[in-house]
């Protein structure tokens, strides 16, 4: 939609519009009468009934953005969090966004709907003081109200039919984080209710009248082609229909060869599926987990490295969202409405508009609160799927993934090999550094220790799985390498783990005091080495977060149980304690999954952990003690949290069984043990 | 075996047409638009579609529907009927006992069950009746408190 369409739909009232940075110039110079919408980044809404909306193109995975922008708004309009609207990620009605992707919603979207509905207060604020002929600095707002001396109105009440806009930049100052009263809080997680309940309708669960199921064929291997397909026994079983249709943006492994089942119900549409007869052109080798590493160095790209560094091996791993993809599509009148759970519904947008040749503005994303994501919901294979053979069956079609399916033909973090090479002087002095990656990518490559003339360098491979971003990119990797090696460093020197990174962190005063919050909470001066024991730490940054991480660990016989995590983790100003803890344990308890025993083990294009009966992801009895340390800089504006606080678990329990054993592991996942 | 035509959901008598060999959890969801109750891997190894039957936890992506009729199910729509939460529901809210919430419905139908039978439970006790039940979002830490929570407060409505 656009902007003027929207701004008429929306009624009288005020409205505030936040114009990305170099848009102002642009919007000054046309009065205000630029119709492209990916020049606004937000807006907010008070109508005449007093209701406030604030759109956004974010959307909500869990990470709890509903809750830390519902309170942007009620910080600044002085309004209950309760009763602000917030619309998110719906391509109609919320202004373009890239996507809720790289822990950007904290520091760019929270301060952007702060400053709008700081306007709208200013606004008023403005409209009160008229309105009664008072002294503006007599009138207040609170509680949804505005007041002065025997003077009260609503919010709604001082528009008065009029139609208010106001255009403003999106990077102006706004009151510091010190003066906070609602952001800063723990406040409770906005809908929870509806969550416990069971009333909250996530993709999954959307349905509309009319609505077919589907089920998708796909090849028996990675890259196999469809040579024949017999469709008859399908087409017997009454109200299945067999769609073929050929996708515009061609899947690594899949291909772009569509086929598949349409039934009144899913059960239906399985039974069709499997009477499908198709015949398949096997593809050629394809490298297995087992030599994935040797082959990303072989088919490495540009110079390669010199001998003499240390290896470090990375698998493939799963996101396992706990609710595969999803989605629902249905055509009326030529435009497009899909419901799916996705990280990035304008990028989908775009994707269907492809697929289907049209223009933008005849395709709508509208994306439910969605069963988390963790970058794994980036692209829209549901929605592509569920459109295709909406428009074929001509009815509403739902297209919900099978566990399999996601944890086969969705996308997987990249495998990677790291080489790491470094020199440390007796007293500490880090005086070389180099470090590698082959196919993970450069998330976290720079070190942030002191050291000159660093080498690190990213290395294009090819992959034999299709691949993108997972939670913190391959900064879990490179953190995992770097950790671990300056570990080694420290123990090569004889110096104590912490106090070499200390000593290496000078410049970074942000590293040092996570380090030195989580040392002191988990006791690293006082530890009691005893035999099965093992202690141990790592440290990084990254997107704006600093993270240091301690474990203790006991190993026996090949077992290793992870007794207690300390985890100090500063990203600016906290916005809300609680759900900021909440998500540094995930980001541990999923890290602990990565770090142990997560792996995608294939063979011939075939994915052998493709249930979670044959892939492990961390449960109750995994659970150490999570013990977090918030380091709460109230004169830094926020970073996200959503990722940095994963970096820190692997290479500290990879450090910490070598306190313990002796063994130095240098491949994820650290379990089961080597034997000795 | 012929079709089902009934079930006892949430205390009400549902008319349904429904194979027996069909999964209860498709039955829930398709047939009675209860989708509260969430498929989350389809072999019993995440228990996010776990209700009660005849007040014991079962995973109904792996029950089929012929075993659940005659049977008093419980669904987690059912659990707040006059729309006052269930201690455990509340005790999840206060404890911010999760984050997406695919897994919710599951948990706290899971940890009704363990408080009826162990109303008391020790922290490892907890562990041990709740490790069936998989949270992506590691909120396990969390769980645990809430459901320690609703025990300190009798457990039940």
């Amino acid at each position: 939609m656009k902007r003027r369409d929207f701004l008429a739909a929306l009624g009288g009232g005020i409205t505030v519009l936040i114009v990305k940075d170099d848009m102002l110039a642009q919007e000054s110079g046309r009065g205000g009468n630029r119709q492209a919408p990916q020049d606004v980044a937000a807006w907010l809404h008070i109508g005449e009934d007093g209701a406030v909306t604030a759109f956004t193109g974010k959307v909500e995975v869990g990470q709890n953005a509903r809750t830390s922008l519902s309170a942007a708004v009620a910080e600044e309009l002085r309004v209950p969090v309760a009763s602000v609207g917030f619309v998110m990620g719906d391509t109609d009605l919320t202004p373009y966004d890239g996507g809720t992707v790289g822990s950007q919603t904290s520091p760019r979207m929270f301060p952007q709907i702060r400053n709008a509905a700081a306007t709208a207060r200013e606004m008023l604020l403005d409209l009160a003081a008229q309105k009664w002929n008072v002294d503006r600095a007599t009138v207040t707002v609170a509680d949804g109200k505005l007041i002065s001396g025997s003077h009260m109105a609503g919010f709604g009440d001082l528009t008065q039919g009029r139609k208010l806009v106001r255009t403003i930049p999106s990077n102006p100052a706004t009151a510091p984080p010190a003066q906070w009263k609602v952001a800063g809080s723990s406040v409770p997680k906005v809908a929870g209710r509806d969550i416990v309940t069971g009333a909250h309708k996530y993709p999954y669960d959307i349905a509309r009248p009319g609505m077919l199921h589907a089920k998708v064929l796909y090849p028996p291997q990675f890259g196999a082609k469809l040579a024949s397909l017999d469709k008859s026994a399908a087409e017997a079983i009454p109200g299945v229909k067999v769609v073929r249709e050929t996708l515009a943006s061609p899947r690594p492994g899949f291909g772009a060869d569509l086929v598949g089942v349409v039934a009144p119900d899913s059960d239906t549409a399985a039974k069709a599926l499997a009477a499908l007869r198709a015949e398949w052109t096997p593809p050629a080798a394809q490298p297995s987990s087992r030599e994935v590493h040797a082959y990303f160095k072989r088919s490495a790209s540009g110079p390669s490295t010199n001998g003499g560094l240390t290896a470090y091996t990375i698998p493939y791993i799963a996101h396992v969202p706990l609710e595969p993809r999803a989605a629902v599509a249905e055509w009326n009148g030529g435009k497009l409405t899909v419901w799916t759970g996705t990280q990035r519904p304008f990028g989908v947008r775009s994707e269907l508009a492809e697929q289907f040749k049209l223009a933008e503005d005849r395709v709508r994303v509208i994306m439910p609160d969605t069963g988390s994501g963790y970058g794994g919901k980036h692209n829209g294979d549901a929605a592509v799927e569920a459109a295709i053979f909406a428009k074929a069956a001509g009815q509403p079609v739902k297209r919900n993934w099978t566990r399999e399916e996601e944890m086969t033909w969705a996308y997987f973090r990249p495998g990677a090999l790291i080489e790491v090479a470094g020199k440390a002087n007796p007293d500490g002095t880090i005086t070389a550094w180099e470090q590698h990656n082959y196919n993970g990518g450069s998330s976290a490559l720079n070190t942030p220790y002191n050291v000159t003339g660093a080498r690190e360098q990213v290395h294009q491979t090819a992959s034999p799985l299709r691949q993108g971003s997972y939670r913190c990119l391959a900064g879990a990797g490179n953190n995992f390498a770097r950790e671990c090696y300056m570990d080694e460093l420290a123990h090569s020197i004889g110096m104590d783990p912490l106090e070499f990174r200390l000593k290496n962190a000078s410049s970074d005063g942000r590293l040092v005091a996570v380090m030195q919050a989580a040392a002191e909470k988990f006791g690293w001066k006082n530890r009691k080495k005893t035999p099965g024991r093992g202690f141990s730490m790592a440290a990084g940054f990254e997107k704006g977060g600093h993270v240091a991480t301690f474990a203790e660990i006991a190993v026996s016989g090949g077992a290793v149980k992870v007794l207690r995590v300390v985890e100090a983790f500063e990203c600016g100003a906290v916005i809300n304690p609680k759900h900021l803890r909440n998500q540094i344990d995930g980001a541990v308890v999923m890290g602990l999954g990565g770090a142990l025993f997560e792996h995608i083990d294939f063979a011939d294009g075939k994915i052998a952990t493709n249930r979670l009966a044959r892939y492990r992801v961390p449960r109750f009895a995994d659970m150490p003690a999570i013990e977090c340390v918030l380091v709460d800089r109230k004169d830094l504006p926020p970073a996200g949290a959503g990722e940095c606080p994963i970096m820190g678990i692997a290479p500290a329990l990879g450090n910490a069984i070598f306190d313990a054993t002796g063994q130095r592991l240098r491949a994820l996942p650290l379990l089961p043990l080597p034997a000795v | 075996m012929p079709n089902i035509k009934e079930l006892d959901v949430n205390g009400t008598r549902r008319r349904i047409d429904a194979d027996p060999d069909r999964m209860l959890l498709s039955v829930l969801r398709d047939d009675l638009d209860l989708t509260g109750t969430k498929y989350g891997c389809g072999e019993g190894q995440c228990a996010a579609c776990t209700v009660l039957l005849d007040g014991q936890p079962v995973k109904s992506c792996i029950t089929r529907v012929g075993a659940a009729a005659g049977k008093r199910i419980l669904t987690i729509e059912g659990l707040a009927p006059a729309g006052k939460l269930h201690p455990v529901q509340q005790a999840f809210l206060d404890a911010d006992a999760m984050q997406c919430g695919w897994c919710t419905s599951g948990m706290i139908l899971g940890a009704v069950a363990l408080l009826e039978s162990t109303p008391n439970p020790s922290e490892a006790e907890i562990v041990a009746g709740m490790n069936g039940h998989i949270c992506r979002c590691g909120t396990y830490p969390r769980i645990v408190h809430a459901i320690q929570a609703a025990s300190a407060k009798g457990g039940r409505p």
